[in-house]
């Protein structure tokens, strides 16, 4: 029996685990994959918006400014990256100049500090790369970047260290709440009883929602494509570039990620499919096309990968976290799309708070809030890494030689806790793998790793959990071990 | 600091050939710096034979090939390191190296030779729409994991190129048991030789599908199906040609890229062609004493031009150190210009000084071309003018420049190669 | 009369020969475009060979699978029978270049032999 369970382990659902694990109380946080941050918080922009797209008054907009500004704070406690590297939204039309006042008023109602209106030459003084059909654009100091694997990842190991358990690969089938006044919770992983459910289930929240509620919920699957492109033109942009926002989103944007790649996209295409995190052709080609109208020459040849992810869009586009009226104890924390990540933060701590006070909650004395990262080799200087060497060779190792990353850093991810168990999650928590080659040359050398630290058979290895084996068998016939 | 003649970066093909070939001309201060647990390189994984014609006169496969040259670094006692990679190499070439005994270290060279290979292009730089599912391996990848590792990716297996990689991986698969459903090419050509085509996919019933990609990959967690389709001139898809393929296993041979992070951030200058360094009639860089050979330079299809290059570049490396390693970076050069359908050469700058009395200069053709001339002007005349019944981009062509010939051309300003239909 | 369709491996011309044959004695090539069509046809309709080059388990070493060939061509049409015997072989480390692991491989009279060096642990 837990006090909270928590379903999903994306970025919302992190993000709470870590709030309500101040408090002195059980909790468990019930994911379907194998890792954290597997749904939309591992595939979409990397950006901490700074707050002037919402709606004013909106419940989006209000954490979006809460939780960029919580943002500074947050990463320094969790040892994870994040640069404010300021985000423009720039006007190629002269007739829609008058858009950038309306997203201006807009932000400061917000809360948004330190917005601008740029002219032509400000902005492409700025930002040389601009497309020369740039008219105008708003600057945003606030705007920044991070890594959502890393954030979502970090708040998760904070929230496991302070108490809360995680169970991967427990899909939730069905919940009823039993005559003892609890939810009796089916998965496949057997039933899970809690006095309090969190529903941050990402797209799926709508499944999980009207299993308990007569007032159906409908969230969208609102597909995005994006491509990432080598860090050798990672710095072609030094801000985040956004087009003016239409009904369906933020546009195609063209930014550096916080580890120095660039990315460019999304689309934004509405699928009705939630396992439907597939490119497509002519999803990429809008990407580049799209992106071109802001930027010039986009060095698209540089492009190392593309991948999609689903927002979890609504209807009505705005968060919904509150307390569902035909079914207390049930939080919904449903149609995070963006600015979630921005969010999140801010969504953890609402949470937190409801949580708090439906179930009483006290502080406990020892909560630990501050977590200490992956020892990170990169830029170290020749002292430093014989130092590190010294105490353990495995950093002498480089086992991904594009992102430059060391065994020392691949065993510290697997064993830290809710550590990598497939290539997807050493990649993630490290960025082996990440980089030009896309793990063709680290991927036998990290199985190796997982095969000797898990004692996992090479056939039981995965890429991601799931189905996602790497090899199927040996040759030979042999049986394998 | 420690300080070493010849640093080599890179303990496969070329960087053997180079520090034997450096050896042999009489430097005893040579260090291979090798990433892998041992010597060879990709030829380890390379166990099909057809390599060393040139150089042995006999067919061997590739660890054999690998060997000839592994025993003399043994036998000439050569000094390696490996599992050792290089971190960094600076413009007054310090080479930075790191592994797990000797810590990250520092050695100070008079020259260095790049010899580092070459990477797959993964599936995201093809811009291939689908899923991202287990089951996508580059062939090297693959071939790694089945003929090093012992591990069979998949059963039933779809290939995207034609190059000599993806037709070897064909054939790998279908001897360990697997079903090669389909081979598809972009190009209306195979990058192949005709060799490959016939003994690893007509032997087996295989299908080639030239002017063909793939659009769409299935699967959430494994690949469960691919859709190839034909592509136009354009090589953009055409509607109505998909042709779906079950199976579990995408293999891609969508082109080898020269892997030259090191040599970019210590300055050498890089040909956007070759995505190899520019040299000169050395093998030598825009940065003195730096010198670079094999697929680091260029992508190479034989091994025996790997090795004879290499043997150059650390012949080269010998002579720059034995003449009081010289800056002639400024000195009087000849341009050598590939136009009209050659796209480069190796090199592509002779300094008529330094140039031995018999130059190799090698290049690739743009498109295939038939009973077409190789043709070679100094400034506007013409100096030589042979036909070849087929060249082809994946075949290696060359000439070879005489000094004296250079010398007779006084005060030659520029080189010219082409490919002329009559 | 039969006739028999090949690609010449010669050259990247890759000539689309066609051999008439009569009792399995080859009559004429045409399509060839020099000599080295006619020769490879000859041989190739009356008697194709290959050299097969695969891994055979390997215990004791420091690896668990070592390469081999065939140690000349063996007939095309007892490929897979050659793979047979190599999938079923386990030897055991060190091995060394050129060391016979299989003798007469699958009737053919020909080893399969080792073509890298295999240390043991």
């Amino acid at each position: 029996m837990f006090d909270v369970l928590i379903i999903g382990a994306g970025v919302s659902g992190s993000a709470i685990a870590r709030e309500v694990s101040r408090y002195k109380l059980t909790a468990c946080v019930l994911e379907k994959c194998e890792d954290v941050c597997e749904g939309t918080s591992k595939a979409n922009s990397a950006i901490v918006h700074a707050g002037f797209d919402a709606e004013e008054g909106s419940l989006m907009a209000k954490l979006n400014v809460e939780g960029n500004e919580m943002m500074d704070r947050l990463t320094k406690d969790l040892d994870i990256p994040f640069k404010r590297n300021g985000s423009m939204v720039v006007c190629v039309h002269k007739e829609e100049l008058d858009g950038l006042k309306v997203l201006y008023d807009r932000g400061v109602k917000n809360g948004v500090k330190g917005l601008k209106i740029l002219t032509k030459e400000e902005a492409h003084e700025m930002e040389p790369n601009l497309s020369d059909n740039v008219e105008g654009a708003l600057f945003a100091p606030t705007g920044g970047i991070i890594c959502p694997f890393e954030l979502t990842i970090a708040m998760a190991e904070n929230a496991n260290v302070n108490g809360v358990e995680f169970r991967f690969n427990t899909e939730v089938e069905d919940i009823k709440k039993g005559e003892d006044g609890l939810f009796h919770v089916r998965t496949n992983n057997g039933e899970y009883v809690s006095r309090l459910i969190v529903n941050a289930a990402g797209v799926h929240a709508d499944e999980i929602h009207n299993m308990v509620s007569s007032d159906k919920m409908h969230i969208i699957e609102r597909r995005g494509d994006y491509c990432l492109l080598d860090k050798q033109v990672g710095d072609f942009v030094s801000h985040t570039i956004f087009p003016q926002p239409t009904k369906y989103g933020k546009g195609v944007l063209v930014t550096p990620t916080v580890h120095g790649n660039l990315l460019v996209g999304p689309t934004a295409i509405d699928i009705e499919n939630k396992e439907g995190n597939n490119t497509t052709q002519a999803g990429l080609d809008e990407v580049i096309l799209k992106a071109g109208e802001n930027v010039k020459n986009l060095p698209m040849r540089n492009v190392i990968t593309s991948f999609a992810g689903l927002r979890a869009h609504l209807e009505r586009h705005e968060f919904i976290i509150e307390e569902v009226k035909d079914a207390p104890m049930f939080i919904d924390v449903a149609g995070i799309e963006s600015p979630g990540l921005s969010a999140s933060p801010a969504i953890g701590k609402m949470v937190g708070d409801m949580i708090k006070d439906m179930l009483s909650l006290e502080e406990k004395e020892n909560w630990q809030g501050t977590r200490k990262g992956i020892t990170r080799t990169e830029g170290l200087s020749v002292e430093e890494m014989n130092e590190l060497i010294k105490k353990n060779p495995a950093y002498g190792t480089i086992v991904c030689r594009c992102e430059s990353i060391t065994e020392g850093e691949i065993l510290d991810a697997i064993h830290r806790p809710l550590g990598a168990r497939s290539l997807d999650g050493v990649k993630r928590r490290t960025r082996a793998g990440m980089g030009r080659c896309q793990a063709g040359f680290c991927s036998p050398r990290t199985m190796e790793i997982i095969n000797r630290e898990l004692g996992l058979p090479y056939e039981k290895i995965t890429k991601s959990g799931g189905k996602s084996y790497i090899v199927l068998e040996r040759t030979k016939g042999e049986a394998s071990l | 600091m420690k300080t070493v003649d010849i640093v080599i970066v890179g303990g496969g093909p070329a960087g053997l050939a180079a520090a034997v070939a450096a050896k042999k001309a009489g430097n005893d201060s040579i260090l291979i710096l090798e990433r892998d647990h041992e010597l060879g390189g990709i030829l380890n994984q390379c166990i099909h034979n057809g390599f060393g014609l040139h150089t042995f006169k006999e067919e061997l496969t590739g660890p054999e090939y690998a060997y000839r040259f592994i025993k003399q670094v043994y036998d000439l006692g050569i000094e390696y390191k490996l599992n050792t990679m290089v971190m960094d190499i600076s413009k007054d070439k310090i080479v930075t190296a790191m592994n797990r005994e000797d810590g990250m270290f520092q050695i100070s060279a008079k020259a260095v030779i790049l010899a580092m290979g070459c990477r797959e292009r993964p599936r995201g730089a093809l811009n291939i729409p689908g899923y991202r599912p287990a089951g996508i391996f580059s062939a090297g990848t693959a071939q790694r994991l089945v003929n090093i590792e012992g591990y069979m990716p998949g059963r039933e297996v779809v290939i995207l190129g034609s190059g000599d990689i993806g037709l070897i991986m064909a054939r790998r698969m279908t001897l360990e048991g697997a079903k090669v459903k389909v081979v598809a090419e972009l190009m209306p050509y195979s990058g192949g030789l005709k060799r490959n085509i016939v003994q690893c996919l007509d032997d087996y019933g295989i299908p080639l599908k030239l002017s063909h990609t793939v659009v769409d990959i299935e699967g959430k967690d494994h690949v469960t199906a691919v859709t190839i389709a034909e592509v136009g001139p354009d090589r953009k898809p055409i509607k109505g040609t998909e042709e779906r393929y079950t199976c579990d296993t995408l293999l891609l041979s969508c082109g080898l890229i020269p892997e030259n992070e090191l040599s970019r951030s210590a300055g050498v200058t890089m040909s956007p062609v070759t995505s190899g360094p520019v040299v000169n009639e050395s093998l030598e860089t825009n940065i003195p004493g730096v010198f670079a050979c094999g697929n680091v330079l260029h992508v190479h299809d034989l091994v025996d031009y790997v090795s004879e290059e290499a043997g150059r570049a650390g012949q080269n490396a010998v002579k720059y150190i034995n003449d009081g390693c010289k800056d002639e970076s400024s000195a009087e050069t000849i341009e050598i210009t590939a136009t009209e359908g050659a796209r480069y050469t190796v090199p592509s700058s002779i300094n008529p000084e330094r140039m031995d009395d018999l130059l190799t200069v090698r290049f690739r053709v743009g498109d295939i071309y038939k009973n077409s001339f190789v043709s070679v002007y100094f400034d506007d005349e013409r100096i030589m003018h042979n036909q070849k019944r087929i060249m082809a981009p994946g075949e290696m062509e060359q000439i070879i420049l005489r000094k004296s010939q250079i010398q007779e051309h006084g005060g030659l300003k520029k080189i010219t190669v082409k490919i002329e239909n009559e | 009369m039969e006739k028999r369709e090949l690609t010449c491996i010669g050259c990247p011309m890759g000539c689309q020969l066609t051999v008439s044959m009569e009792n399995g004695e080859v009559l004429e090539v045409f399509g060839n475009t020099c000599p080295k069509g006619d020769i490879y046809a000859r041989k190739e309709v009356v008697n194709p060979t290959r050299i097969v080059t695969s891994t055979i388990r390997i215990t004791g070493g420091d690896k668990e699978r070592v390469s081999v060939k065939t140690a000349s061509d063996i007939p095309k049409d007892k490929i897979f029978e050659v793979m047979k015997d190599i999938d079923s072989a386990v030897v055991s480390a060190p091995a060394h270049i050129g060391d016979v692991l299989i003798k007469d491989v699958a009737g053919t009279g020909v080893s399969v032999i080792a073509t890298r060096e295999i240390a043991s642990v």
